[in-house]
């Protein structure tokens, strides 16, 4: 391991005594308490239960559905997100479409949000662009009963009471 | 009846002898119930202010370090978070008391009343206002000195008792730097003692007046460097940061109370605070003019009744708990801007610096007084240039916030050209 010296000016003697360095110290915490007070945006914190913090667009919080027009789900129970995920939280349990243009449809959905890691896979496997990642991040609950998401609950994403 | 003209305490239990009784009190037998009565009345009133003071200041002092991280700081209890100390307070109330098994229990049971005693000793000669004061001893400067060095016995027994390693750390650098800054502050003081000619807190603010270049601090130069001196020094007395070495949690775990908890470990924090506001109080009443009230004599209010009386008493303690106020403020906004000093640059800072500035000043206000004619034209001027010295100060501190301000205001572009230091002349 070879030493790396840092170069580091030495003190002149108004730095030395110190005093000074202490005063322009105090003019710059100042300046912070006095902008934090009065200048909106120069906090850098969020007051969080009240003020949310804006997430990124591509943002992977828990999932949805996406519904047809008539108000169908997209799916068409492929079962490619199924199997493109990775710790398999999702089960799908198919049925025959009563819409002669669409061959299967979901008869019952389930995410299992205990094992599920959000990494999106099952959104880049859907061939129809039916499943997709909200932006909703508080998922807290008290049962793990209440963590398995339905169909219903992934159709509605943002109507969800939780 | 007489009317009470102001004074300590006892005067006040020989008035309430003498007019509401109408006894001599030399001889009445049930003198020392009255006096008794006045003392516990004084106690329970500094108590009380104590506990105001100290509990609101602890959420003053967060907000302000909130502010000056650029975040909020506490704002959920109460409107802005003013109830925050009442929370904490019986948070810690009702916390679980654990004293070590390996513990000195009887030592570690005392400590803490040793600590408040010692802080608490101090509000007998502190002055609030004009009249407003437990007792005006004629040797009040030296019974303050006196009376601190209890804290420094309470530490070493709570670090002592407490037999963690840490603590007895905390406790022996406690006593160490205590006892070192005793000296500073002692002799700081003596440069305003020697000023007035007496140790009685009342005649030191006496020997001042209510306008800043009747201030002791605008006096001479010497006095005016001795201010700095004694208000560092206090700083390090109340083990704030930057001399906070007692309680550096990076070293020690968290110093001589790393065992208490509870209401024990509350008696700490509450010197601490309490601490706070002697600090300021000392550093007014001797530099900064105490309670006096601009262009009212002492003596206008001792002749005033009624509640004219009053009125002046409430004004001059307003006036003395704005100036009070102030210095706390300086106080906490250091502690939020220095860093923490190592042990050796403590102990050098003390004996090396504070110590001979110190006796430099004692001779140099020495030198002053001999030839310097009080109310001369010489001393006029002399106090007129260090008054406008003092402004210049202020005003450099807020045009130094304004710089720092613009500097970065435009996401540092300023920067690039700037010479990031320049001596103390050129100060913007």
């Amino acid at each position: 391991m070879a030493v790396k010296k840092i170069y580091r000016p030495p003190m002149d003697f108004w730095e030395r005594i110190f005093i000074f360095e202490a005063f322009r110290g105090l003019g710059i915490t100042f300046k912070h308490l006095v902008l934090t007070w009065f200048k909106p945006g120069h906090k850098l914190t969020y007051e969080y239960p009240e003020e949310k913090r804006p997430v990124a667009a591509r943002f992977r919080g828990r999932h949805g559905i996406r519904r047809r027009p008539d108000g169908s789900p997209v799916c068409v129970a492929c079962f490619s997100c199924q199997t493109a995920c990775p710790p398999q939280c999702i089960r799908i349990v198919a049925e025959e479409s009563p819409d002669p243009a669409i061959e299967k449809r979901p008869r019952s959905f389930e995410i299992n949000l205990v094992r599920c890691i959000f990494c999106g896979m099952c959104v880049e496997a859907c061939p129809c662009d039916a499943i997709y990642m909200t932006h909703e991040y508080e998922l807290a609950n008290e049962t793990r009963e209440q963590l398995k998401l339905t169909l219903e609950d992934l159709l509605d994403p943002l109507e969800q009471e939780r | 009846m007489d009317r009470w003209d102001g004074g300590d305490m006892k005067e006040l239990a020989e008035w309430v002898i003498r007019d509401l009784f109408s006894k001599n009190p030399d001889t009445w037998q049930y003198t020392w119930a009255i006096y008794l009565a006045g003392m516990a009345l004084a106690a329970v009133i500094c108590l009380g202010f104590v506990a105001v003071f100290a509990g609101p200041v602890t959420w003053v002092e967060r907000r302000t370090a909130g502010r000056i991280m650029s975040r909020i700081g506490p704002n959920r209890v109460g409107p802005q978070g003013v109830l925050q100390w009442l929370a904490d307070g019986i948070k810690n109330l009702l916390k679980e008391d654990l004293i070590p098994d390996d513990a000195d229990k009887p030592l570690f049971r005392l400590a803490p009343y040793l600590v408040f005693s010692g802080m608490f000793g101090t509000f007998v000669v502190l002055p609030f206002g004009a009249n407003l004061i437990a007792a005006d001893l004629d040797i009040g400067v030296l019974y303050l000195m006196a009376v601190t060095t209890l804290v420094v016995v309470g530490l070493l027994t709570a670090g002592w008792a407490s037999n963690s390693k840490w603590a007895l750390y905390g406790g022996i650098r406690s006593a160490a730097q205590l006892v070192s800054y005793e000296v500073p502050i002692a002799f700081a003081l003596l440069v305003v003692v020697i000023s007035t000619g007496s140790l009685s807190t009342q005649a030191i603010i006496k020997a001042q007046g209510g306008w800043p270049w009747q201030w002791f601090v605008a006096k001479n130069p010497f006095t005016f460097i001795a201010f700095f001196l004694l208000l560092t020094s206090a700083m390090a007395e109340g083990n704030r940061i930057p001399f906070d070495l007692p309680e550096a949690e990076s070293e020690l775990v968290a110093g001589y109370n790393t065992e208490y908890s509870g209401m024990r470990f509350l008696f700490f924090l509450f010197e601490e605070w309490a601490n706070l506001w002697i600090m300021g109080a000392i550093t007014t009443l001797c530099f900064l003019g105490g309670w006096q009230i601009p262009g009212v004599s002492p003596e206008k209010i001792s002749a005033s009744s009624g509640w004219t009386f009053v009125g002046w008493q409430l004004l001059s303690f307003a006036i003395f708990a704005a100036k009070v106020s102030w210095i706390v403020f300086i106080v906490i906004q250091a502690r939020w801007t220095l860093p923490r000093l190592r042990v050796d640059q403590l102990m050098s800072t003390c004996w090396k610096y504070l110590v001979p500035m110190t006796l430099v000043c004692i001779a140099g206000v020495l030198f002053m007084d001999l030839y310097i004619v009080q109310g001369g034209i010489t001393d006029k001027i002399i106090r007129w240039i260090m008054t406008l010295l003092g402004a210049a100060v202020i005003v450099l501190f807020f045009l130094r916030a304004r710089y720092n301000y613009k500097m970065d205001k435009d996401k540092y572009p300023g920067l690039r050209n700037e010479k990031m230091w320049y001596p103390p002349y050129r100060m913007p």
